[in-house]
């Protein structure tokens, strides 16, 4: 692992069990975070995104089994965990999740427990990993929601979820996952649920919390426009493969992967020419359980090879600025 | 182009149709597809089946007159059926013959196998005259032994040397139309007023509400023996029977209306309610045709939970001797003889009712439960 | 909050009029009174009673009068004198016979609701985060078993069984030895040994249906996004189950716990008959049968009022754990 990183994945496959059959759901992921660094990771349903993402928490879901590669991530002290080959349940992973790592959610709705007040919920973790007393515990609770733009906060605190709107509680999710000062941020799809004006406030509230406690944020959507305003570095996830990762700027002009390309072809755009038709990419996300031969793009891809892509598996190719991509186009 | 979608459609139709029908299915056939994964259900529609058929055709099955009382064989026990003699040779399914024994001490009668003695079992045997469906006079019985003063007890018999088996199967007529004739009164008193309420809403929904909050705040069986103990000891025996079930309907029907109250509450400001209502279908045509569908499902999985409550309490009321009353044969009846432990003690095959009773209760219980799952439409 | 409660209270009144007027008149249904059913069972007795010391006996428990005077005579006393009236049968005051019974009733109630509870919830809860393990599929089966036996049969099938082979007695509660012997520890001790059999014999129905529920409750909740966020912060899987889930699962339970316990208390009748024991239950059975009706109202009246008082419990007890009612 390399010194200036503070998390590293190398080579993730994760598969599920299923009645149905195997399903490969993440398959040679590969990428690498530095401190400060927003990472952003696209990718559309069912990419393996959202699953790499838990991974790092060491939550996968109970009938998934990560059949390959690493995850390491080094804390505030230098130490480094080999997150996978912790027990679930270990000490080390409970201190890890919420102490060093935060973790928001997609659903501000549901992601909060119905039954507990915002300010026991946020106790809780102070409790799980400070040794603050109760009184100090209440303050820096109020601190923080006074943190994340909240008014009131003491008020706040005694607030049930169901009585905050959804950009609230997605504030609060956010105090949450801040509470104990993490050096990284794991933001699931933070704003899909929200309306573009909150979606607009949130995005803002997280880069200049971002920029002031200097962590390192992997922000997880499927959105290129929240992307671009947010990103230091993207991830393209298709089919469970990070096919494309890069500085956002070389994401944007310098695309190396066809997905990447007809990706970003499929964006409305307002000054782009007018009158011309938008473009969409070809055909349907295979069916996971019996996912393509060769590259998985494949099936839609419309610079294929034929032979070469439908029954090779594309290394991954290294680019200037750290820029990699998995396609055979730029193997030699 | 247009050819190749032509042949595309000529050779694919089988699987278009199919895929298609899951979106203009009925909610029945979609509820019947789903239920037919659930195999313990499916099982236990089986048995259920299988149960009502026994009741159907309990004249044909039971070898015995049920009422005929023998003298000489009171409290036999169950005769095991053998296929082969002491001597390993095999004669056919037989059972052997009874012998009489009296305790010189006690003077209690007992029974033991009389391994010289076989009976050979014969299939439709001319036994007890009965009519069948009480309207054709008849004499088969699917099975018996022969030999005329020969007889079979699989089960046993009780203290009057009456054929358990006999009995039980004549039982299940009594046990089982009880649960669907209650169930069918409070379904009748269920669905009226738990639609009236969730339709009108208003006072009269205030008003049923809290007459099934009433009915459910009296403590249920106090409620039950003190109705049944007010049906006078000798009324007609059928007329007792319907009473009893019309006592489970009046208690039973709170829990189906406040099922259907709910599920009209629910549908009623539901978009599809809503469109029906501005393409200016009328009341009658929304809630015939849009609103009482929608839950059929519902309904058929809550009545077949319904079912064993009403067995269960007219076993029962039976039992305590409040309920159906000798001659009338219920399986409830049939296990007051086994009331103390004195009975049980000497006789414990008079506990194989319950054994009955237990084996419909759960394949009911299974049934509904597999109902309730099918008819969930949003299931995975 | 407060006004909720009186909301309540005020509409359980009413409720209770209706009850004992229904009562009241279900237990005068029969054709013939207390007396008829009386002198049927002299006549069994070879005795016979003339029309004129029927009529007599009838005057003197003021059988003759119109039922509403009746009705009116005996609610009265209840809510003036806290007096309700004489048993028939026994010719005694009702409520010397009706408390002793009523708190050994409750006693039982309350133990197999625990007891209920304390089957119920942790399995449900094993189950539900162990779904399709071996125990899992082992408390399904017994929990379906549970379900489908009746009560009384399990008591019945209990009686055989202690009989059988281990030569106990099960039923009553008390050795002939202590039956009316005065209250000491070892006639305590005694009524131990003899409560589990009832308590079993009741919680094993009540728990098996709950214990589906609250795994179903759970399996449901343990797949919501709170939960995650629960792990997320650091939390170990039992503070995660233990603290969240199962607090949201139990919200069902709470709401019915009121009418658990006069449930309980009614099933106890056909278990107490069975089982001999000194409850309502059987008191309950006679006086209906001899149409003893203030002791039959009276019982009937007081359970009434068990349950009613116990919905309100479990509607307070549901507002106070449930944020999301209360502040609605």
């Amino acid at each position: 692992m390399q010194d200036e990183t503070i998390l590293e994945i190398t080579d993730l496959n994760i598969c599920f069990e299923m009645r149905e059959g195997t399903v490969n759901a993440v398959n040679g992921v590969n990428f690498s975070v530095k401190p400060g660094e927003v990472l952003g990771i696209v990718g559309e349903s069912g990419s393996g995104k959202s699953l790499s993402a838990r991974s790092i928490m060491n939550l996968l879901p109970r009938n998934a089994t990560v059949t390959n590669g690493s995850v390491k991530f080094r804390k505030s002290d230098g130490e480094v965990v080999d997150i996978l080959a912790e027990k679930r349940e270990s000490r080390k992973m409970r201190e890890l999740r919420g102490g060093h790592v935060g973790m928001i959610f997609q659903e501000p709705m549901t992601a909060l427990s119905p039954v507990h007040s915002i300010g026991k919920q946020i106790m809780t973790t102070l409790s799980l990993h400070t040794d603050l007393s109760k009184k100090a515990q209440v303050e820096r609770a109020a601190d923080l929601l006074a943190m994340v733009q909240m008014p009131k906060p003491m008020e706040m605190l005694k607030k049930y979820p169901h009585q905050l709107s959804g950009g609230m509680r997605q504030r609060a999710m956010i105090a949450m996952a801040l509470s104990c000062n993490p050096s990284l941020l794991l933001a699931d799809e933070p704003t899909t649920a929200l309306d573009v004006t909150t979606e607009a406030q949130i995005l803002d509230l997280i880069m200049s919390l971002q920029d002031e406690l200097n962590m390192a944020v992997i922000f997880i959507t499927h959105n290129f426009g929240v992307v671009a305003e947010i990103a230091d570095r993207v991830s393209v996830m298709y089919l469970g493969n990070a096919v494309e990762t890069a500085a956002v700027d070389d994401i944007f002009y310098n695309p190396k992967h066809p997905y990447t390309r007809a990706l970003l072809q499929s964006i409305p755009r307002l000054d782009g020419q007018k009158r011309r038709r938008l473009q969409t990419i070809e055909g349907m996300v295979p069916d996971p359980f019996n996912l393509p031969t060769g590259c998985v793009f494949h099936t839609r891809c419309a610079e294929k090879m034929a032979g070469k892509c439908t029954s090779q598996i594309p290394e991954l190719t290294y680019f200037e600025n750290d820029q990699m991509a998995r396609c055979h186009l730029h193997q030699a | 182009m247009s050819e190749q979608t032509l042949s595309d459609t000529a050779v694919e139709p089988a699987v278009e149709v199919k895929e298609n029908s899951s979106y203009t299915a009925k909610p029945l056939t979609l509820m019947w597809w789903r239920f037919k994964k659930h195999k313990l259900a499916l099982w236990s529609l089986g048995v259920i089946i299988l149960l009502y058929l026994v009741a159907a055709f309990a004249g044909f099955l039971a070898p015995y007159d049920p009422f005929k009382h023998n003298r000489l064989h009171p409290f036999v026990p169950p005769q095991s059926i053998h296929l082969f003699s002491e001597d390993g040779t095999f004669q056919g399914p037989f059972v052997y013959g009874l012998k009489r024994q009296r305790d010189p001490e006690t003077a209690r009668l007992s029974f033991e196998e009389d391994t010289s003695k076989i009976n050979r079992i014969r299939f439709f045997v001319e036994g007890d005259k009965y009519k069948f469906w009480g309207l054709v006079p008849t004499k088969l019985r699917l099975f018996g032994v022969e030999g005329r003063r020969n007889r079979i007890y699989i089960l046993g018999t009780d203290k009057l040397g009456r054929d358990l088996f006999s009995r039980l199967v004549y039982g299940a007529r009594v046990t089982l139309s009880v649960g669907l004739i209650g169930v069918f009164f409070s379904f009748v008193i269920g669905i009226t007023l738990g639609s009236l309420a969730g339709l009108i809403g208003g006072t009269i929904d205030t008003v049923i509400q809290r007459m099934a909050e009433l009915v459910r705040s009296i403590p249920t069986i106090p409620l039950w023996l003190g109705l049944a103990a007010a049906l006078p000891v000798n009324w007609d025996p059928i007329l007792v029977y319907l009473l009893i079930t019309v006592i489970l309907a009046l208690i039973g029907w709170t829990n189906l209306a406040r099922v259907v109250r709910g599920h009209f509450m629910t549908i009623r400001n539901q978009d599809f309610v809503l469109a029906a209502r501005l393409s200016g279908a009328s009341k009658t045509r929304i809630v015939t045709r849009h609103m009482l569908p929608s839950m059929t499902s519902y309904v058929i999985a809550a009545i077949s939970l319904a079912i064993p409550e009403m067995i269960l309490g007219e076993t029962a009321l039976s039992f305590l001797g409040l309920g159906l009353r000798p001659p009338v044969i219920s399986w409830g009846v049939l296990l007051q003889d086994a009331q103390n432990l004195r009975s049980i003690a000497l006789a414990p095959w008079l506990l194989i009712p319950g054994v009955a009773i237990v084996v419909t209760i759960l394949a009911f219980n299974f049934l509904g439960d597999g109902l309730r799952d099918a008819a969930d439409p949003y299931q995975k | 909050m407060a006004g909720y409660i009186a909301h309540r209270l005020l509409w359980s009144i009413p409720t209770l009029i209706v009850i004992t007027i229904a009562t009241f008149v279900i237990i005068q249904l029969p054709p013939g009174d207390y007396v008829t059913a009386y002198i049927a069972e002299l006549v069994e007795t070879g005795e016979v009673i003339d029309a004129e010391t029927a009529a007599h006996i009838r005057h003197e428990f003021g059988l003759d009068r119109p039922m509403y005077e009746q009705f009116l005579t005996w609610i009265g006393g209840i809510l003036l004198h806290g007096d309700f009236g004489l048993s028939l049968d026994w010719k005694l005051p009702v409520s010397e016979l009706i408390w002793d019974r009523i708190g050994l009733t409750l006693l039982i109630s309350m133990l197999s609701l625990l007891m209920t509870w304390a089957i119920a919830i942790p399995i449900g809860v094993y189950s539900a985060t162990r779904q399709y393990s071996f125990l899992d599929h082992l408390f399904t089966v017994l929990g379906f078993l549970g379900r489908g036996i009746p009560d009384f049969l399990l008591a019945l099938v209990l009686m055989w069984m202690g009989f059988l082979y281990f030569n106990f007695h099960v039923g009553g509660l008390f050795s002939p030895a202590y039956e009316n012997a005065p209250w000491s520890f070892a006639k305590f001790g005694d009524l131990l040994s003899h409560l589990w059999v009832p308590v079993l014999v009741l919680s094993t129905g009540g728990a098996a249906g709950l214990l589906r529920i609250m795994r179903a409750n759970m399996l449901e909740e343990l797949g919501k996004p709170y939960v995650e966020t629960a792990y997320a912060q650091g939390l170990s899987e039992r503070q995660v189950v233990w603290r969240y889930p199962v607090r949201v699962a139990l919200n069902p339970f709470i709401s019915t716990v009121g009418w658990a316990l006069p449930a309980l208390i009614s099933g106890d009748v056909i278990t107490a008959v069975v089982l001999n024991l000194p409850t309502t239950g059987p008191l309950l059975l006679r006086s209906l049968q001899n149409q003893d009706m203030y002791l039959a109202g009276g019982f009937i009246l007081i359970l009434s009022v068990f349950t009613i008082i116990g919905t309100l419990l479990s509607d307070i007890l549901l507002v106070l754990t449930d944020p999301r009612i209360r502040h609605s």
